[in-house]
């Protein structure tokens, strides 16, 4: 089983992005808010000067002429307002209290505080526009008496407005643009500026289950403590397998240094021990010891296999060498009931963890050897299928009993019909296990006629 | 042959010796590595038994450190049985492995296994009146005759052939031939000298029948 890694607690990845895009917003409404603030700017005060120029040209015509305040409207005064946009205009020329010209009814405040010679700019309302004016002063003399004119031109600001609302939004569609680029960059910026650490976690997860061995890469110095917490784990990690594995070696040599004397005396014991009844009882002996070992033997077996299973290491193998390496191994015993092992291998590669197919396959072929008669042969064939690979061992046993032959690979089961067979019950239950760590499965038959033939299935790659 | 069993457990050690020298090896002991050492100065052996957890270190880093400059086989007998170490001790170059506690029928059965599989220099004839038998190779040679044995065959010839002229009994028999897991009757000892005297009649060597003793062999009567 592996354990998920607590409950996440956020994605610094997204953290990291929301930040950066929430500052990328923030520029974005403000720059914004600076165009368009800009951009109206610009607009009216080119009206402005638009307008001042053309109160100055309309003042420029003002001159006294038998003593009457007279002046032109020049053309161009005009044209150059149309020249910034389509809005209307308004003019008044006033002298002293007097309208000489224009709309009347323009509203031109305190017309009496400005100084002369000075463009002054208001901005009111009229005949339900808004308009912007410009008003200038002069002092001419009519006889001797000095007389204030103003020229006031006026504009309605329809045309600075669209214009400022055009800019406005283009800067406001210029400012999207930029956002949605800041948030990919910011995107990207959290993915690169995480990678170190996917890069570390891959490192660790790739690594077979025996490699505990520091981890030596380049990281960025935020990571490093991370790093140097990880070796330090992985090298108390190591240190305590190590142990334990010490500790199992010992157990295992303290159980079984013993046994061996036992056995090894009872042996010597036989050799000089003629009464028959004595004789049986001496091999019941051995063969409890031979019982008790193989237990212990299978039970760290069945142990190393249910560990391996989760961290199974990827082996390039071929389950024909595999197969002829447990043959040879079985050989000798074979051959002390007579019993021959036919190998027919092709060549079947495949990624597996090497060291728990073969316990697999030495299980299986054990059984059947130790089950088969005497004088006999037991058949192992590698045979390479389409996507799978089978490793078929056929013996000419009494076959696997009565009764569903799945259950025999349950823990602890043996068949019935094992009767003064040293065994553990749990032979096939490891091979089984195996399989199914692997995407396999163990089959278990009998044969017509005689004998049992239990196939590894495979798949291979 | 002459083996060398490097082993600290003196009882277990005593045994294995006795029961080697039944079949007229001679063993020496040694209970450390270092006694090992000095005995593979001095003598040459067939083949070395080698334990694994010794007083004075690994037997494995020996064997890594002695397969450079030894051509003797080494079966490797251990108290560990983990998946691993077996595999770790043939990488090492241990020829085979054998794990505690073990079968005096098995450890000889993988004894002739190793020496016939590295047969070289190694060889042990047993002359039995005109004929040779070679209990590793597992053949009888008899002037132009040549017979090819099977595994219990050549393992009865070899306990005849040890003790000649001397009558044992189908117990003693049993306990030399069979592993103790199997349950083997008195009846099988009957099967087995059957057929060997069949197979080796016309070879000149005869087992005969001591009624109520067992069998002895004369050969070249």
């Amino acid at each position: 089983m592996i354990a998920r890694a607590g409950r996440a607690s956020g994605s610094i990845g997204r953290r990291l992005t929301l930040l950066l895009a929430a500052v990328a917003a923030l520029l974005s409404v403000m720059s914004w808010a600076m165009v368009t603030g800009l951009a109206r700017q610009a607009a009216e005060r080119t009206q402005d000067n638009v307008l001042a120029a053309s109160a100055t040209t309309i003042a420029e015509t003002l001159r006294t002429e038998r003593g009457e305040v007279r002046l032109e409207l020049p053309y161009s005064a005009f044209s150059m307002l149309g020249a910034i946009s389509e809005d209307r205009v308004f003019y008044l020329v006033t002298a002293g209290r007097e309208t000489l010209t224009g709309y009347p009814d323009l509203p031109v405040p305190t017309l009496d505080v400005t100084p002369p010679g000075r463009v002054v700019f208001y901005t009111g309302s009229y005949r339900g526009d808004e308009v912007r004016m410009a008003s200038l002063t002069r002092v001419v003399l009519l006889g001797n008496e000095p007389l204030r004119t103003v020229v006031t031109v006026a504009q309605t600001r329809n045309g600075v407005r669209a214009l400022t609302g055009e800019l406005s939004q283009f800067a406001a569609t210029l400012s999207v643009a930029f956002f949605m680029v800041a948030v990919g960059l910011s995107f990207f910026a959290a993915r690169t500026s995480l990678r170190p650490l996917n890069e570390i976690a891959q490192a660790v997860s790739r690594r077979g289950p025996s490699d505990l061995r520091p981890l030596k890469r380049p990281a960025p110095t935020e990571l490093a403590p991370l790093l140097d917490a990880l070796n330090r784990l992985m090298d108390r990690l190591g240190q305590s397998i190590r142990r334990s594995e010490d500790f199992i070696a010992e157990a295992a040599h303290r159980v079984r240094t013993p046994l061996a004397t036992v056995r090894a005396e009872a042996e010597v014991a036989l050799r000089s021990i003629r009464d028959e009844s004595a004789r049986a009882r001496l091999r019941r002996m051995i063969h409890a010891v031979d019982e008790s070992s193989r237990s212990a033997g299978q039970l760290l077996d069945h142990a190393t296999v249910a560990f391996r299973a989760d961290h199974l290491a990827g082996d390039r193998l071929d389950l024909a060498d595999l197969a002829r390496r447990a043959v040879e191994a079985l050989e000798p015993t074979a051959a002390m009931k007579d019993i021959e092992i036919r190998l027919y291998a092709e060549p079947a590669e495949m990624e597996g963890d090497a060291v728990l197919l073969d316990n697999a396959i030495r299980n299986v072929l054990d059984n059947a050897v130790k089950y088969s008669h005497e004088d006999t042969a037991v058949t192992v064939r590698v045979e390479r299928m389409e996507k799978a690979a089978r490793i078929c061992v056929t013996d000419e046993g009494p076959g696997l009993g009565e009764g569903p032959t799945e259950r025999l690979t349950e823990r602890f089961r043996r068949g019935g019909n094992v009767e003064g067979i040293v065994g553990s019950g749990l032979g096939l239950t490891i091979a089984a296990d195996v399989l199914r760590a692997h995407g396999g499965r163990l089959v278990l038959r009998n044969r017509e006629g005689r004998g049992a033939c239990v196939s590894l299935l495979l798949p291979s790659s | 042959m002459r083996y060398l069993l490097v082993e600290d457990n003196l009882e277990l050690a005593e045994a294995v010796v006795s029961r080697l020298a039944l079949d007229g090896h001679a063993v020496d002991h040694a209970a450390s590595l270092a006694a090992a050492e000095d005995w593979l100065a001095t003598t040459e052996y067939d083949l070395i038994l080698l334990d694994v957890m010794l007083p004075d270190g690994d037997g494995r880093d020996f064997l890594i450190r002695s397969r450079a400059r030894l051509e003797v086989p080494v079966i490797v007998l251990t108290a560990r049985s983990q998946v691993s170490d077996r595999v770790v001790a043939l990488d090492h170059g241990a020829d085979d492995y054998l794990t505690k506690p073990f079968d005096f029928a098995e450890l000889e059965a993988r004894c002739r296994a190793v020496l016939r599989r590295r047969r070289g220099s190694a060889r042990n004839e047993i002359a039995l009146g005109n004929c040779i038998f070679d209990p590793v190779a597992g053949t009888l040679h008899c002037g132009p005759k040549t017979l090819e044995l099977r595994s219990r065959e050549i393992r009865l010839l070899e306990v005849f052939a040890r003790h000649p002229g001397q009558i044992l009994s189908k117990a003693q028999l049993m306990d030399r031939l069979f592993s103790h897991d199997a349950e083997v009757t008195e009846n099988a000892i009957e099967v087995y000298v059957g057929r060997l005297r069949r197979r080796i009649g016309d070879m000149g060597v005869r087992i005969d029948t001591v009624r109520g003793l067992g069998y002895r062999m004369e050969a070249g009567g």
